[in-house]
């Protein structure tokens, strides 16, 4: 059995409180498990859901009771029928017992593993929890809860509750809500329990660890105040970058009936003389060369190892000092973190009387740090105090790397205040940049902090996953655009700014910017000063901007950008000095044609797509080029289930676009009534 | 462990984003005049007595040679010429008495320092003496203006290059304030314009002259070096302590590479819909490596090539770069192309998109993963940049709070954190740029919970008393004027020392000190040690020193354990005639369980299939 092995159970509340939000569950879910199916196959889940009208448990057979919570899914190792069955939850017509739907889970868990399996077990809760759980037949519901905690704490089961913060249905007390609240947190007495509060959907992609990573420690051993006083202390990684993966390279060589092709590419890597070609010099007689001046020396690893910088593995303190010492942008990496041996009584004591000491006067310490014995570098770094917030978490320390004086460039920049008065803000507007910061606030005092790093799912990574379950089913599909609830980690929250518009214009009208004439065209100026209230526009106003840096129209236009595809065009059409601009004019529109068919959203490009369709056949008409557009037209066509093109097809022919005959250029080989055969013919096509 | 020399000091964090790297930019061009009169090999006067004076001449060469040592590292595409004057033999293209130009074999007068030029260079002292000749030529009798031909020699050299890219300089060593102290009359003040003609030429050609004066407390400026250098009148005491400092500075470079100010990037920075400042990048931390290693040909010491290619897996066929890439997943091959791969990283339009604000004690110390970059606003395309960003960044530091921004960079689209950083200045200059900070932040699933990893009920927090112990120790062991950077890296430093020292084909390893280790003086003051004393006290009890040395004394469960599986195995494995069943070539006949049983007992590795078994066992009986 893989060491890593985890069984999870998902809780999921589906009453109709929660129907707003269960879309967004439905990708959360279907994304943990997609991921597990890639990372760690042998995991096995079970689904519950509670809220339901039908109820469908062991318990409710073996006891009875435990209404409106349904097994959806016993627990068994992840597939596609796991990803199937969590792509759509039925919505629920009942208001959940959590704490029910808790104990089935529980249940579950018990029965197929047994006292004896201890491997990792986890219960991940979802749901509003502002319904009341009924009152149990003997003892208070604090009771309950102690007893259903002992039982995880035996069988050694950790519990993660996502509590999503949806409006209170009028119905619902604030009391209920806050009680059980209360009764969630009593959990985390007995066993290893966490409650995430998220406000939405993109909070709520982030708030499930959706791979394991077991933690390794990188350094066990003792950190050294003194040559007498040690304390034993645990170090790990507390953030590392979860890194895009890496694919391997792909190969068609393979003969296509060959069913255990690998496909895989591999890289040789060889090293020739430069004077002698073709001369393969084999590894071992390969040198390392270090640059000195215009020299090359060359040091052979042997050399290196006999005289390289050993220092011993220890962690050494230096000193403590004032906090406000050390920069923040100093911290150079991924960051640490010490905690005290576990079971280490001592060890726990010592470190939570220096983190609280060093807490209150508000001092850091400096470490010299050396993992592993045989490494060839130190770390000095800050040690920064950790003041546990639970009471069964140890007090610990974080440890950032700080740079030497080698890695420091002391360039100069000049003083804000010398600057010359034209460059510094009135007082307007710094007025204006005052109420910005203030109101534009992502942590507003009594709500939740907005985009917390803990909460927000990676965008890229999200993207790549969608795509790569999609790719899976339809190896030909398109990739999928952003979900919507990314857009607010990568653009301002659209909600939030149309409250702040006084706040936002003020501040526009404040400071004013314009083009340094000297350096820029006009045409962005214009877009610049374009007031424009929504996140879209602020993107499409910075597109252009992209497109326009990448033609500039002091140089002569070479390839169709998006900002003005007709005029490009035109003037590439125009051009004289070379045959292949006609050409590269025609291939570059029809790209970009294609490109906004197939980034239609509801047809919305429709309209500008036919317009360069016309543009574009016009001048094949002109250049004598027909079968350039008859092609085209045609590979339109072909594509246009994939990319959904019926009614666009519609509209051309509404609009009298056809194909380009024989009578309007010669080189057509097509006729008069044949043209307007093409969008119909398709139609009895795509009916088929 | 073979580590790679090289890797160590690799930052192992994305270094493939163009933040994190930067070339070297403009060059510079220098001529060290050194004075070789026979004033020069007076000594230094010094105040300790027992030691040997130094000749001043010597303190130059070391100077210019530590220097070199130092530039090669770190500016190696600056380019040097070594110029003596008042010498008796003469040597330089333009055939005048009295200045010598040193150089070596492979080398252009003026050119990148080689190993070779600053060995034999260390050495000059000698050859001077006996060779070149010392001769002071500015005296009555000669009606040669040494120094005036040296500045002309020195001009000729720096002829090469263009002014806008290179910056040109000469550096002058000398004790002799008064050049022209000998001679009197017409022909002195002909000497001295036409000196300083031949100086002020020089520098309208964009060269500076510097001068770095041997005997700073009886050198006087004002009697001719002043108006040569273009002092005023007040700058003179000024000058003197600069250029002690400059000496001073030039024999303790550290060896590092040195980046010129440079931007990175120009990033539009979005605040608001129709609000886009223009902000430049700049990467004042990064973790500095050596410079990139080449492979050798061991045998002919000339460089390699490196060739790569794609070979298919199953059929061995080349296979030219591929455009396809895939990912197994769920059993099945997923297959993107590298144009969708790309697609899918580009999230945002690579401009910085502010999101909002937040107080700086949301941005926690954990929230940190690579270098951060530094931003000041630029002009140059958009008028009322500077302006909006400084009026953020007043707004910023006066109610504390950082900016959440998305940079949406196509190769590491990142959530950052802009933290304003207000001007710090010190009597030496600026210590910290007025500016912003951009620290990149994690994503929910970059951060990990190991504290979390081990829960008992029955975790204690430390009492009132040990914490007033804690803070007691703090107050003690306190880093006054500690600040980042003062350490340089050990490991970077020796390494640099091990290249010079190959290089130059000394005999002894250079010895770099560690200033990473703890200060054990301070920490054995008796203050000190009876604050650690004290707090150890508080937190450990009385007797944990013994109850540690009792601890170690007695065997854990594992260690048993562990020794109960080698005794049965040194008793099963006894009962065999290993040699002979080797000899017999029998081994392969036992089970894997016997096999081990020998190789527990002889303290070898279990690990692997039971032909790997046999081979170790034939290995340890010695067949």
């Amino acid at each position: 059995m893989a060491r890593n092995k985890e069984a999870l159970v998902l809780v999921v509340d589906v009453g109709p409180t929660m129907h707003d939000i269960l879309p967004d569950i439905e990708k959360l879910c279907t994304m943990l498990v997609q991921k597990k199916l890639m990372y760690s196959k042998n995991d096995e889940v079970g689904i519950v859901l509670f809220g339901t009208e039908e109820t469908k448990n062991d318990l409710q057979k073996e006891v009875g009771g435990y209404l409106h919570v349904v097994v959806l899914q016993d627990i068994k190792v992840v597939d596609d029928v796991t990803v199937d069955n969590l792509r759509e939850l039925p919505r629920g017509t009942r208001n959940g017992d959590f704490l029910d739907a808790i104990v089935v889970g529980m249940d579950m868990l018990i029965k197929k593993f047994g006292p004896t399996n201890k491997g990792k077990h986890r219960l991940c809760l979802i749901t509003d929890a502002q319904h009341p759980v009924k009152e149990p037949d003997e003892g208070s519901k604090a009771d309950q809860v102690n007893t259903i905690g002992q039982l995880m704490k035996s069988h050694g089961v950790r519990l993660d509750c996502i509590v999503v913060k949806v409006k209170l249905a009028r119905s619902v007390q604030q009391k209920a809500a806050d009680e059980n609240i209360d009764l969630l947190n009593q959990f985390s007495k007995n066993t290893i329990s966490k409650i995430i509060h998220v406000d939405g959907p993109t909070s709520l992609l982030g708030a499930l660890r959706t791979r394991n990573i077991s933690p390794v420690t990188v350094y066990r051993g003792d950190l050294e105040l003194s040559s007498s006083m040690k304390i034993k202390v645990w170090v790990y990684k507390k953030t590392a970058e979860e890194k895009f993966p890496t694919l391997k390279k792909y190969s068609d060589k393979a003969p296509r009936n060959d069913k255990f092709a690998t496909h895989e590419l591999k890289i040789d890597y060889e090293y020739k003389n430069t004077e002698d070609f073709g001369k393969v010099v084999p590894p071992e007689q390969r040198i390392k060369g270090y640059r000195y001046g215009p020299q090359v020396v060359p040091i052979s690893s042997a050399e290196w190892e006999a005289v390289k910088f050993r220092p011993e593995k220890s962690v050494k303190l230096l000193g403590f000092t004032d906090s406000s010492n050390i920069m923040r942008h100093h911290y150079m990496k991924d960051v640490y973190v010490f905690i005290p041996e576990p079971g280490d009584t001592k060890a726990i004591l010592a470190v939570s009387a220096l983190v609280r000491a060093m807490k209150e006067m508000n001092k850091a310490a400096i470490l010299r740090c050396v993992w592993r014995q045989g490494q060839g570098n130190v770390i000095i770094g800050v040690l920064t105090p950790n003041i546990s917030s639970a009471d069964n978490i140890p007090d610990s320390f974080y440890l950032n790397v700080l740079p030497f004086a080698e890695d420091v460039r002391e360039f100069q920049f000049p003083s804000f205040n010398n600057l010359p008065a034209s460059r510094q803000p009135n007082e307007l507007q710094q007025e204006a940049s005052d109420n910005l910061v203030k109101m534009l606030d992502l942590a507003p005092a009594g709500q939740e902090e907005l985009l917390k790093p803990e909460l927000t799912p990676n965008p890229v990574l999200q993207r790549f996953y969608q795509s790569l379950f999609l790719k899976s089913k339809h190896p030909d599909a398109q990739l999928p655009q952003l979900d919507a609830s990314l857009l607010r980690i990568t653009g301002p929250d659209s909600d939030i700014l149309s409250e702040l518009n006084s706040e936002v214009d003020n501040f526009r009208r404040q400071i004013e910017l314009r083009d340094n004439p000297k350096k820029r065209r006009s045409t962005k100026r214009a877009l610049l000063e374009k007031p424009s209230g929504s996140n879209e526009e602020a993107a499409a106003v910075v597109q252009a901007i992209d497109y326009h840096n990448a033609g500039p129209s002091a140089v002569k236009v070479e390839k169709i950008g998006s900002s003005n595809p007709l005029k490009d065009f035109e003037e590439m059409m125009a051009r004289r000095d070379g045959s292949k601009w006609v050409e590269k004019a025609i291939k570059g529109m029809q790209d970009h044609i294609y490109g906004l068919l197939e980034n239609s959203y509801e047809g919305d490009n429709y309209l500008s797509a036919i317009e360069c369709l016309t543009a574009l056949r016009n001048s094949c008409i002109q250049e004598q080029e027909p079968k350039k557009f008859n092609d085209f037209l045609h590979y339109l066509c072909e594509n246009q289930k994939t990319l959904d093109l019926r009614d666009f097809f519609e509209l051309l022919s509404s609009k009298n676009i056809t194909l380009i005959t024989k009578t309007e250029a010669a080189d057509s080989d097509v006729k008069m009534e044949d043209a307007k055969l093409l969008p119909i013919k398709n139609e009895i096509i795509s009916q088929e | 462990m073979d580590l790679d020399p090289d890797g160590i000091f690799r930052d192992d964090s994305g270094s493939e984003d163009d933040l994190l790297r930067e070339k070297e930019s403009t060059k510079d061009f220098s001529v060290y005049l050194v004075d070789a009169s026979p004033k020069m090999f007076g000594t230094v006067a010094t105040n300790e007595v027992d030691e040997m004076g130094e000749t001043f001449f010597h303190a130059a060469v070391k100077c210019i040679s530590e220097s070199l040592k130092a530039q090669i590292i770190g500016r190696s595409s600056d380019e040097i010429a070594i110029c003596f004057f008042n010498t008796r033999e003469k040597k330089n293209t333009q055939d005048l008495h009295g200045v010598y130009v040193f150089n070596v074999a492979e080398r252009e007068l003026l050119d990148r320092p080689t190993a070779r030029l600053i060995k034999e260079f260390s050495g000059i002292e000698d050859s001077v003496i006996h060779h070149i000749g010392s001769r002071y030529w500015i005296e009555p009798a000669s009606r040669e203006n040494s120094l005036y031909n040296a500045l002309w020699v020195a001009q000729a050299l720096l002829r090469k290059g263009s002014v806008k890219n290179v910056s040109k300089r000469i550096l002058i060593f000398t004790n002799e304030d008064n050049p022209f102290r000998s001679i009197s009359g017409a022909a002195k003040a002909d000497m001295i314009r036409t000196t300083l003609q031949r100086a002020k030429d020089a520098q309208e050609l964009g060269i500076s002259i510097e001068l770095l004066p041997l005997s700073s407390k009886e050198f006087d400026v004002s009697i001719f070096y002043a108006d040569l250098l273009g002092l005023e009148g007040g700058e003179m005491p000024l000058f003197l302590t600069s250029a002690d400092e400059k000496l001073e500075d030039m024999a303790n470079q550290l060896r590092k590479r040195i980046f010129s100010k440079r931007k990175v990037k120009t990033i539009m920075f979005v605040i608001a819909s129709g609000v886009s400042i223009e902000v430049n990048a700049y990467a004042l931390i990064r973790p500095s490596v050596p410079g990139a290693i080449m492979w050798l040909d061991s045998v002919t010491n000339l460089p390699l090539k490196m060739e790569r290619t794609f070979v298919c897996a199953d059929t061995g066929a080349l296979v030219e770069q591929p455009r396809m890439h895939f990912q197994e997943f769920n059993g099945e091959m997923v297959k993107f192309t590298v144009e969708e791969l790309a697609e899918i990283k580009k999230v945002s339009d690579g401009h910085l998109h502010l999101l909002g604000f937040k107080p700086l004690d949301c941005l926690k110390d954990y929230h940190n993963l690579r270098p951060s970059t530094f931003i000041y606003p630029t002009d140059e395309e958009i008028v009322g940049s500077t302006c909006a960003f400084v009026a953020l960044h007043r707004s910023m530091v006066r109610l504390q709070r950082f900016a959440v921004a998305f940079y949406g960079s196509s190769t590491h689209p990142q959530l950052v954190a802009l933290v304003a950083q207000d001007e710090i200045i010190s009597s030496s200059g600026q210590l910290e740029p007025p500016g912003m900070h951009m620290i990149y932040l994690p994503y929910s699933d970059d951060i990990r919970y190991p504290e979390e990893l081990q829960i008992d009920a029955g975790t204690p927090h430390a009492t009132d008393d040990q914490i007033k112990k804690a803070s007691a120790l703090l107050r003690r062991i306190d880093l006054k004027d500690f600040s980042v950077c003062q350490f340089s890296n050990p490991a970077l430093q020796r390494h640099y020392g091990i290249l010079q020292a190959l290089a130059l084909g000394e005999d002894e390893m250079p010895n770099v000190k560690d200033e990473t280790l703890p200060d054990e003086e301070g920490m054995a003051k008796p203050g000190v040690v009876r604050a650690i004393e004290e707090f150890k006290f508080a937190v450990y009890g009385e007797n944990h020193d013994q109850e540690e040395a009792a601890k170690k004394g007695s065997t854990t469960e594992a260690s048993k354990k562990r020794k109960a599986i080698y005794e049965v195995a040194l008793k099963e494995s006894a009962s065999y005639d290993w040699a002979d069943l080797a000899e017999h070539g029998k081994l392969k006949d036992l089970t894997v369980m016997e096999l081990k049983n020998y190789l527990t007992a002889h303290g070898l590795p279990v690990t692997g299939k039971k032909e790997v078994l046999i081979s170790r066992i034939l290995t340890h009986l010695g067949k």
